[in-house]
């Protein structure tokens, strides 16, 4: 029986470790490999040009591949669901292969494609690649939730199975097999589109400082190798200036496009320590980046609200303003805040930023400054960021404006100190800012404070030439502390930020408990906020009776406070909370800390 | 007499979804149709009342025991369970069940969340303001529904409020309402009420007068003042409130309103014991505002009156701000830095803050703060409970940190980049270590590597 495969690339563009496309070529008389793009929607979609350019920049450097192998790269213009009948019957498959998608859209996507495939009596080969581990199997073992701490997941992680080993890149030989022929008009039909042909103008673009493709991925993870051996220490590395730069040992964007196999990644770095420390095995920090990534798309993979507030179990809801245009200033850059600027500048023409930069502006967006919703923030992401995973690129979001994962520690980054700190003389600011690049190092983070001799030395007028700062931090990040506490203290099972909830206060407004007539009537403060009673009144009541009382703690009773355990508070308080997920982490937190 | 309302499904956990829908609320259209409609369909679905004698249906359950069920209900089920019968109905316009109401503020433009519906808040003005006791307004950051609380708010002439809370969810909309406006819809509850005891009104343009009509009212039942961030409220208006209202146990208010004389007044014989005072500190821009010191003897003066108080403050200032502080010793409790703060700054802690029970600090400079750590552990006996954001300690000098603390640090919530590992630990030996010390698993917080 005649053999006709179909590789289908999605993410996954490289031919090293590419275990779906082996299957294809697997006794195969004919192989295409395919990427299905919809120039319309291109253009309409969310996603900016520096994602396309690296998209598109990995396909060239797919087909040049190919072409080497006597192959190329099919780019087929439309949507999977039209274009793949069309192709079955065209090219007469009999197999398609893909990467497995563990993403919810992508889920749904691919049952429809299978159930498709096995209509035209096309046989499907799915693997799964672009992540370490199979998040259904880490979920599995967590008794069938997807773990919401990181340390609950390293548990896990560590009695799993090391990953499976990478598979060598595709050869000559292999491809010679099931060799297609190349018609005339491939280019024109199938070639690689140009910026341009989606719409995108690309006039005076500055040199852009991510290539992408598989070829720079392995040249990049090359030099990281390198420069960890030459390093030979595997700590966390020291964040300096330096840091904030995009540099030429990144890998995230490589990783999100599947131009580096992770399993690649993590076998070289698990080969260079065993080399450099003879004795020991690699400690799990060693791959904290590559971890990170598994531990948000296995929150994300059963979760298709996952980028949502709204119906997300795992997510708290949390009352964000709604102000277009604050963030409008965000993602412009145009805050006032040199830091935070420099950084989505840095953004919007590199696509890459540092993720000590990402915690400053999505905490200034959200729970710091702005108190503008992460959903917001994350859409923004989405269009600029290389290595946004919308798993990753949502978790991260959550994770960063206190919404999810458990934080125990309530801290907000400072829009002037958090940068001073990393890069004292301000360089990073001069480079994406240069309407600033005279102002002395004082004033770098804070232009508005220069005095008017300075600014007019420096050219730069803040008002005129520069915006001044949106927002007051000092009185803002006042403001959003005590919201978050409001909010936090409503789901009063939540063990999280707790050192700011155990500031105490006496239980005033919070009426005693309605039920007990006595102690309604003679009311307020007197006994509820005796210590004693103080553990087992509930902070806070019903949420459709009026928690005025945002900061309802017994004086005292802080401590206790802290330790009481899902089981122990009133039942009735507990059926009313909606977020049973996070009751089930509370207790799984708890359990961590055991 | 009216019937009250049926509520839609949605309205249940308002605060929890939705985008700004209101609830749907729908005055009914008289007790007849209603009769007709629902008690009838119910009865024959409900086995129980269908099979027995009249006088034991649901409808005839003792009055309390309604009442008891009621008081366990939200307002939308109360509602709906309201609309079985004539006796429910009755059960359901008990003052007791309309003692406290939060009011909801929020415009669609502004808001994810949901409002009051304007038909409730009627209802609840027209036949319910008497009943309420424990009042609060959450709106979102337009101006509109803080008007709209105001307006509510002066509506409400035949009441008597216990408890107050204005409360803004987002950007502090009171601030944007014409202080006129603002000024008498609440001068209407504090003449109206006369037994206030807890309010709070945060970023709000309350001011002085407003705050002496609180005073003529009210002086004898007031417990609770928090009034963080009132600008137009000054060092006389607050110690007004001090003199006369000698019930006062906690208050809240900005550095600025702070005196020794309000020290004093609140330490005064006739007073009662202070439990809580908060004390956010908070500046602009740095040169601007010229914080004044308070005096040992004034500090002095609450402790020894209260002993017990918690003293919290918060600090948003720059570190060159910090000069008039804690120089002598001072009997804070509850400490949070909200942005840098001098290395300087927390060694005069380690050495004037001997009552300090918990300290957050979440930034400092690059070099490790290994010694000031170790003295706030030997100097502050109390301290049960450390936060440290962006700083540094070597994880040496931490370890020494938490041995001398031992298990008496319940919280100790440690950013991952703050340790430094040294000749002597790394992280990974830094976790077991601690744990061991603290007598229970312990990790450093910390972010996501992205």
């Amino acid at each position: 029986m005649v053999v006709n495969s179909v590789h289908w690339f999605r993410k996954g563009l490289r031919l090293h470790d590419n275990p779906a496309l082996q299957e294809a070529l697997n006794g195969a008389d004919t192989v295409r490999c395919v990427y299905i793009l919809d120039p319309w929607f291109a253009g309409s979609a969310n996603v900016g040009v520096n994602r396309w350019r690296f998209l598109l920049e990995s396909l060239e450097d797919l087909d040049t591949s190919l072409r080497k192998l006597n192959s190329r790269l099919f780019v087929v213009r439309g949507q999977p669901t039209d274009v793949f009948p069309r192709l079955f019957k065209e090219w007469n498959v009999t197999r398609l292969t893909f990467e497995y998608d563990s993403e919810p859209y992508g889920k749904e996507r691919d049952a429809a494609i299978i159930k498709m495939a096995q209509e035209y009596g096309v046989e499907t080969m799915v693997r799964n690649t672009h992540t370490l581990y199979s998040p259904d199997r880490i979920i599995e073992m967590n008794n069938h939730s997807p773990p919401l701490t990181f340390k609950r997941f390293q548990a896990i992680v560590n009695r799993l199975e090391l990953p499976r080993k990478p598979l060598p890149t595709i050869t000559q030989e292999q491809m010679a097999r099931c060799r297609t022929q190349i018609s005339e008009n491939h280019d024109e039909r199938y070639g690689v589109p140009s910026l341009e042909e989606l719409g995108f103008k690309t006039q005076g673009d500055s040199l852009h400082v991510w290539k992408g493709g598989e070829t720079e991925a392995m040249e990049r993870l090359n030099k990281h190798l390198d420069r960890k051996a030459w390093v030979a220490n595997f700590e966390r590395p020291r964040i300096t200036a330096q840091s904030l730069f995009a540099s030429p040992t990144g890998l995230s964007p490589y990783l999100r496009f599947g131009c580096l196999s992770c399993r690649v990644f993590y076998y070289n770095l698990r080969d260079l320590f065993m080399k450099l420390r003879r004795r020991s095995s690699p400690p799990l920090s060693l791959f904290g980046q590559l971890l990170w990534r598994e531990f948000f798309y296995t929150a994300g993979t059963n979760n298709p609200n996952f980028d949502h507030m709204e119906g997300n179990p795992i997510c708290v809801q949390i009352p964000w303003d709604h102000n277009p245009e604050a963030l409008a200033k965000w993602a412009e850059g145009r805050t006032g805040f040199p830091w935070i600027d420099a950084i989505m500048t840095q953004l919007r023409q590199e696509g890459w930023i540092h993720h000590l930069a990402r915690h400053a502006v999505a905490c200034f967006l959200t729970r710091g400054d702005l108190w503008i919703s992460w959903e917001s923030g994350m859409k923004v992401f989405e269009e600029l960021l290389l290595d946004a995973d919308w798993s990753v690129n949502a978790g991260s979001w959550m994770w960063l404006s206190c919404s999810a994962f458990f934080q125990q520690f309530f801290h907000c980054y400072c829009p002037v100190g958090f940068g001073r700190r990393t890069d004292p003389s301000g360089d990073y600011i001069r480079r994406y800012i240069p309407k600033l690049k005279d102002y002395p190092n004082r004033y770098i983070y804070e232009p508005w404070n220069a005095p008017e001799s300075v600014q007019k030395a420096a050219n730069c007028i803040v008002g005129v030439d520069y915006p001044k700062p949106m927002i007051n931090h000092a009185e803002s990040s006042r403001l959003n502390i005590e919201r978050m506490k409001q909010v936090y203290q409503q789901l009063s099972h939540y063990r999280g930020l707790s050192l700011l909830a155990s500031v105490p206060t006496i239980q005033e407004e919070a009426e005693p408990p309605m039920s007990d007539d006595s102690q309604a009537s003679s009311s307020t403060a007197g006994e509820a906020s005796s210590p004693i009673s103080a553990p087992s009144t509930p902070p806070n009541s019903d949420p459709s009776t009026p928690n005025s009382s945002p900061t309802a703690a017994a004086p005292g009773a802080h401590t206790h406070r802290k330790r009481v355990r899902p089981s122990e508070l009133p039942s009735k308080q507990k059926s009313k909370v909606k977020h049973t997920n996070q009751a089930k982490g509370v207790e799984q937190k708890t359990d961590d800390m055991q | 007499m009216v019937l009250p309302f049926y509520v839609d499904e949605e309205a249940r956990n308002k605060m929890k979804r939705g985008r700004s829908k209101r609830q749907s609320f729908t005055p009914s259209e008289g007790r007849n149709k209603r009769h007709r409609s629902v008690t009838p369909a119910y009865v024959q679905t409900g086995s129980i009342a269908s099979q027995r004698p009249t006088e034991e249906t649901w409808g005839s359950l003792p009055h309390h025991v309604v009442l008891h069920i009621f008081q366990h209900l939200s307002l939308v089920d109360r509602a709906r369970a309201s609309s079985v019968c004539r006796r429910w109905n009755d059960v359901f316009h008990i003052p007791d069940l309309w003692r406290r109401f939060e009011f909801e503020l929020n415009q669609p433009a502004t808001s994810y969340l949901r409002s009051t519906h304007p038909d409730l808040i009627q209802q609840i003005i027209k036949r319910h303001a008497q009943h309420l006791q424990y009042v609060s307004f959450k709106v979102d950051s337009c101006t509109e529904s803080a008007e709209a609380a105001c307006n509510i708010l002066s509506q409400l002439v035949n009441c008597t409020i216990k408890t107050l809370g204005l409360i803004s969810t987002a950007r502090p909309s009171f601030m944007d309402v014409s202080q006129s406006h603002f000024v008498s819809a609440l001068t209407v509850v504090f003449v109206n009420s006369k037994s206030l005891s807890s309010i709070k009104i945060d970023d709000t343009p309350v001011d002085d007068p407003s705050l002496k009509v609180l005073v003529a009212n009210n002086s004898e039942t007031l417990k609770l003042l928090k009034m963080s961030s009132c600008p137009h409220v000054s060092p006389a208006g607050i110690l007004c409130v001090a003199d006369q209202c000698h019930g006062l146990r906690e208050l809240a208010l900005n550095y600025h309103l702070l005196s020794d004389e309000l020290l004093l007044a609140l330490s005064s014989e006739k007073h009662v014991h202070l439990e809580h005072l908060r004390i956010d500190v908070v500046s602009e821009n740095p040169g601007q505002t010229q914080f004044h010191t308070i005096k040992k003897s004034s500090w002095d003066a609450l402790i020894r009156h209260s002993p017990q108080v918690n003293i919290v403050m918060y600090f948003f200032l720059y570190e060159e701000e910090f000069e008039p502080f804690f120089c002598e010793e001072t009997p804070v409790t509850h400490l949070y830095f909200g942005r840098a703060v001098s290395k300087d700054m927390l060694g005069r802690i380690g050495l004037n803050c001997p009552r300090l029970v918990e300290l957050v600090v979440c930034a400092n400079g690059l070099e490790p703060l290994d010694e000031e750590l170790i003295r706030i552990a030997e100097r502050c006996k109390s301290l049960t409970a450390i936060g440290l954001g962006e700083c540094e300690v070597t994880c040496s000098g931490f370890m020494e940190f938490v041995k001398m603390c031992g298990d008496r640090l319940s919280q100790l919530s440690i950013m991952e980049e703050v340790l430094i590992p040294d000749n002597t630990y790394n992280i990974d030996q830094i976790h077991s270590e601690v744990s061991k010390h603290l007598g229970r698993i312990w990790f450093p917080d910390m972010m996501p590597t992205w």
